[in-house]
């Protein structure tokens, strides 16, 4: 995964699959029409059965039973679109069957059924994932909402420092705990700073917006994002045991180590070198 | 039964070859800022086998700039050299040097 693909804003990349999607959500209008006419179709079919029913009442048991399965396939349809068509398909048959036992007149119910069947498949799958998409985005196509990360507001705190106005924030949508985020910076910029009454932080240093995000950029790939499913939705916990760092990811489950902060060597510059020697 | 070929051919406890949890001692390329404009550039980690002050030697020569070695008690040898020279030390170690890219950590901004 590269660094652009991260979702910060000002970088405004949509992703590949997104243009795949749009297509489909194009025709959801004629879809959508399709299945209104579908549940039409059906719900038609339900009623007339129940009046040729009503007519006659000769021992029409089977019957019965195909009305009751088939509103029970209607009930779940509106939860378990999947299974709708494959139960659709298979029941016309033996509904149809079942129908020619009873004795219903078939003329009418021929119509509709032909009918159901010409509606064309690419029509129905695209119904399917409409549906889907609505109903529940995340099993559709894996489509994942993206974490919208706000670009990091960098001011100018005098000459020496800078001030980086929504570390919380950033900590907060990340799912981190600041003091972390913080201490990376440190240990990635070789300096140090504190944070202020308004929960700022201060850094020594002059740095720039580009430079801060560069190494958030960095910190989500090694800290945040889960290795196996490149969500970014993930937790950091320590294990007290052995004293090691996991990322937990809530999407998939899956833990994985990370390395702890090191700071690594920083040489002493300018007035601390001097009161050294 | 050990006739059937098809049985033993994979075995999926096997090493996969790929081990990562061998230790790879990275090489860190850091920054930091001095007064000013001016920024300092450390190489720490580098490998015993190398000789550090005919690298330096060279390093000064090529990228026009001042360095020098200091000890640390924790971590070696460091090279540090004036102004930013991350990118430079780099493709210098990846092509004089034969260190693998994956060992190089730049850090910084």
């Amino acid at each position: 995964m590269s660094a652009e693909e991260l979702g910060f804003d000002p970088s405004i990349k949509k992703k590949k699959k997104s243009k795949d999607v749009a297509p489909v959500s194009a025709d959801s209008e004629t879809t959508t029409v399709a299945s209104t006419e579908d549940d039409d179709l059906f719900s038609g079919l339900k009623k007339k059965k129940k009046k040729s029913k009503d007519k006659k009442d000769t021992s029409e048991e089977p019957s019965a039973d195909v009305t009751d399965d088939l509103s029970e396939s209607f009930e779940g349809m509106k939860l378990k679109k999947k299974k709708k068509k494959k139960v659709v398909a298979a029941d016309i048959d033996e509904f149809e069957k079942q129908l020619q036992d009873a004795g219903i007149d078939e003329s009418i119910v021929n119509e509709t059924s032909k009918k159901s069947d010409l509606i064309p498949y690419s029509q129905l799958l695209d119904r399917f994932y409409g549906i889907l998409k609505e109903k529940n985005p995340e099993l559709a196509g894996g489509q994942q909402q993206k974490l919208k990360i706000p670009p990091p507001e960098v001011l100018r705190d005098g000459n020496k420092k800078t001030i980086f106005a929504n570390v919380q924030q950033i900590s907060q949508v990340l799912q981190r705990n600041p003091s972390h985020l913080i201490q990376y910076l440190f240990a990635e910029l070789g300096t140090s700073g504190s944070i202020d009454g308004e929960q700022r932080l201060i850094i020594k240093g002059r740095f720039q917006s580009k430079n801060i995000e560069g190494v958030l950029r960095r910190y989500i790939q090694e800290y945040v994002i889960c290795r196996t499913c490149k969500s970014m939705n993930t937790e950091l916990k320590r294990e007290a045991a052995n004293r090691l760092h996991f990322i937990v990811c809530k999407a998939c489950g899956s833990t994985k180590s990370v390395t702890s902060i090191r700071t690594g060597f920083t040489a002493n510059v300018g007035a601390m070198k001097k009161k050294r020697v | 039964m050990s006739n059937i070929e098809n049985l033993k051919s994979f075995d999926p406890f096997a090493d996969t070859g790929d081990d990562e949890t061998e230790l790879t001692n990275y090489i860190h390329i850091r920054i930091q800022q001095r007064n000013g404009r001016k920024t300092l550039t450390t190489v720490q980690g580098l490998p015993d086998e190398y000789d550090l002050k005919k690298i330096l030697k060279v390093i000064k020569k090529d990228f026009a700039c001042n360095g020098n070695i200091v000890k640390d008690e924790e971590l070696g040898e460091v090279i540090q050299l004036q102004g930013d020279q991350r990118l430079k030390v780099m493709e210098f170690m990846v092509e004089a040097l034969g260190v693998k890219k994956k060992n190089i950590k730049i850090h910084g901004f």
